[in-house]
C-alpha cells in the first residue's frame, strides 16, 4: 500500500492533523473519517453537484478533489451553516420558507453552491443564480423554488445586515 | 467506484515534478485541476501508479503577457484556472476567443479547479479549449527533464485523447499571440444542455484590412473529427471576402473530408452539419466583431 499522507486541514473551523490515503477523495474524508455526513454523493464523476463543499472560499466538487490535495486548505460544508443552537441560516430558512427542496439529497449542494455565490454577489439576479447552481442537478423540484428559494436568501441576509446597521 | 490506490507526490519545485516523470513515465499522470483525472481514476478508466500534483511548483500559475521578437504573446501556465483565464482582464483584451470559449466549458465549479492546461494536454475531441488554441494559432510549451520544446498547437493533437507529449513531458504553458487590430472572432457551440461537452463547436478568428476584406482567418472546430481540426478549405474561402454573404458559401465545405465519430449526442452526418452551420455562424459573428469591436451577437 502507498504511503499515507499528511493533511492539515480546517473544516467548519475546526482544525484536523490526519494521515490519510492518497485515493481518498475529499468526500469521503468528510463523510467517513470526519464524520460529516451532510454532503452527499450522487455521481461521483462531478456531473450532479450534489457534494459541493467550499475550498478556500471556492464552491468544489468534493468528489473530484483528494484530500491530499488540501493541505492547509480551509473547507465548509453544509453542517457549518446552522448555529450551534441550530438555529437555522438564512439560505436554509428561505429554502423552507420557497420550497426550494422536496426529498433533499441535492439540497446540501444547492445550499453550499448559494452560500459561495451570496458571498461574492450578496442579491443575485435570475441569471447569477443559473450561472452558479446550473452543474446541481435536483429531480424534484424543477428548479424554480430553488432559484427563488437563493434569490430569498439573499433578500433575507440584506435585511438581517440592515437590522443590525440600525 | 474509487481510485485504485497510487502514490502522491507534490512537488516543490518543476525540476522535482520532471524527475518524477522521467522516472515513472507512463505509470504516472500529471494532477492540476483534476476535472478530468479524477473523475477518470474514480472510475478506474486510469489507474496510475504516481499521481504528480504540480499545484505547488511555483511560476506554474503565470498568466500575463510578454514580448517576443517584436511582438506580443499571451502565456497561460499550468495551473492557471479556467475561471480566471475567463474572467481575465489580459485574456479577454489579447485573446477573447479563449475567454468566450472558456465560459462554455462545463459549470462554474468545475472551471474554478479546472486548468486551461489541463483540457489541452488531455485532448478531448469535443472540447472547447483545445480547438480554440488552434483557431489563436497557439504554442505549446513542453518540458521534460532531458528537453524543452515548442510545439504548434496543429501539430499537438493527434487523436481522440492523443497528443505528441511523450510519456516523460509534460506541459508547463500554452501561449497565444495576442491578437492585431481589426480582428474578431468567436466560438459558438451547440451542446445538449448547458455545460455538456458540445456535440459540435466552432471557433474562427477573422482579421479585416484597410479594404474592408478579410486579411487573415482560421477556422477550427470541435466535434466533428477524431481530434480538433482547422478547416483550410474554409478558410482559403473565405480569404478576401468582404462580407457575410460570402461565408455561409464558404462554410458548405467545412466537413468535406471530416471524420466525426458518432455517438448518442450526435451522428457522424448531423456533425457534418453542425460543422457547416456553426462554421457560418462563428465566422460572421467574428467578421461582425472585426469590423465593430463592440458586436456581441450573432450577426
Amino acid at each position: 500500500m502507498p504511503d499515507k499522507v499528511r493533511v492539515r486541514i480546517t473544516v467548519n473551523g475546526t482544525r484536523h492533523d490526519l494521515l490519510v490515503e492518497p485515493r481518498t477523495l475529499l468526500a469521503d474524508l468528510l463523510r467517513n473519517d470526519l464524520a460529516l455526513a451532510g454532503t452527499h454523493l450522487g455521481c461521483e464523476q462531478g456531473v450532479c453537484g450534489a457534494c459541493t463543499v467550499i475550498v478556500d472560499d471556492t464552491a468544489t466538487r468534493s468528489c473530484l478533489v483528494f484530500a491530499a490535495q488540501l493541505d492547509g486548505s480551509s473547507v465548509r460544508t453544509v453542517e457549518s451553516l446552522a448555529a450551534a443552537d441550530g438555529t437555522l441560516h438564512p439560505i436554509q430558512r428561505a429554502f423552507t420558507q420557497e420550497h426550494g427542496l422536496q426529498c433533499g439529497f441535492c439540497t446540501p449542494g444547492m445550499l453550499m453552491g448559494a452560500c459561495e455565490l451570496l458571498e461574492r454577489v450578496p442579491e443575485p439576479d435570475r441569471e447569477d443564480v443559473e450561472e452558479a447552481l446550473g452543474g446541481n442537478l435536483c429531480r424534484c423540484t424543477g428548479y424554480q423554488n430553488i432559484v427563488r428559494s437563493v434569490r430569498t436568501a439573499g433578500r433575507i441576509m440584506a435585511d438581517e445586515q440592515s437590522e443590525v446597521r440600525a | 467506484m474509487k481510485p485504485a490506490p497510487f502514490e502522491y507526490a507534490a512537488p516543490r519545485e518543476l525540476d522535482e515534478a520532471l524527475d518524477l516523470l522521467a522516472e515513472h513515465g507512463d505509470e504516472a499522470r500529471v494532477l492540476a485541476g483534476g476535472q478530468s483525472l479524477v473523475r477518470m481514476m474514480n472510475a478506474r478508466q486510469v489507474s496510475p501508479a504516481v499521481v504528480i500534483d504540480i499545484n505547488r511548483v511555483p511560476g506554474l500559475d503565470t498568466l500575463g503577457l510578454f514580448g517576443d521578437n517584436g511582438s506580443s504573446t499571451l502565456r497561460l501556465g499550468a495551473t492557471v484556472r479556467q475561471r480566471t483565464s475567463e474572467l481575465s482582464g489580459e485574456v479577454a483584451a489579447y485573446a477573447p476567443l479563449l475567454a468566450e470559449a472558456g465560459a462554455q466549458v462545463a459549470h462554474a465549479p468545475v472551471r474554478a479547479r479546472g486548468t486551461v492546461v489541463g483540457s489541452v494536454a488531455f485532448a478531448d475531441p469535443s472540447a472547447e479549449l483545445p480547438t480554440a488554441l488552434l483557431a489563436l494559432d497557439g504554442l505549446v510549451k513542453v518540458r521534460s527533464r532531458a528537453a524543452e520544446r515548442t510545439v504548434a498547437a496543429d501539430d499537438f493533437f493527434t487523436g481522440p485523447f492523443r497528443t505528441s507529449l511523450a510519456p516523460d513531458e509534460m506541459v508547463v504553458a500554452v501561449d497565444v499571440p495576442a491578437a492585431p487590430g481589426r480582428t474578431g472572432s468567436a466560438f459558438v457551440e451547440l451542446t445538449r444542455r448547458h455545460g455538456d461537452l458540445p456535440v459540435c463547436g466552432a471557433a474562427a478568428v477573422v482579421g479585416v484590412g484597410d479594404d474592408g476584406r478579410v486579411s487573415h482567418v482560421r477556422v477550427a472546430l470541435c466535434g466533428a473529427d477524431e481530434r480538433p481540426i482547422r478547416v483550410p478549405a474554409v478558410e482559403a474561402a473565405v480569404l478576401g471576402a468582404d462580407g457575410p454573404a460570402a461565408f455561409t458559401e464558404a462554410a458548405a465545405v467545412a466537413a468535406d473530408g471530416t471524420n466525426p465519430i458518432p455517438s448518442c449526442h450526435g451522428s457522424a452526418d448531423f456533425r457534418r452539419h453542425l460543422a457547416r452551420v456553426l462554421t457560418a455562424r462563428a465566422l460572421r459573428t467574428a467578421f461582425a466583431r472585426a469590423a465593430s469591436p463592440k458586436e456581441t451577437t450573432d450577426a
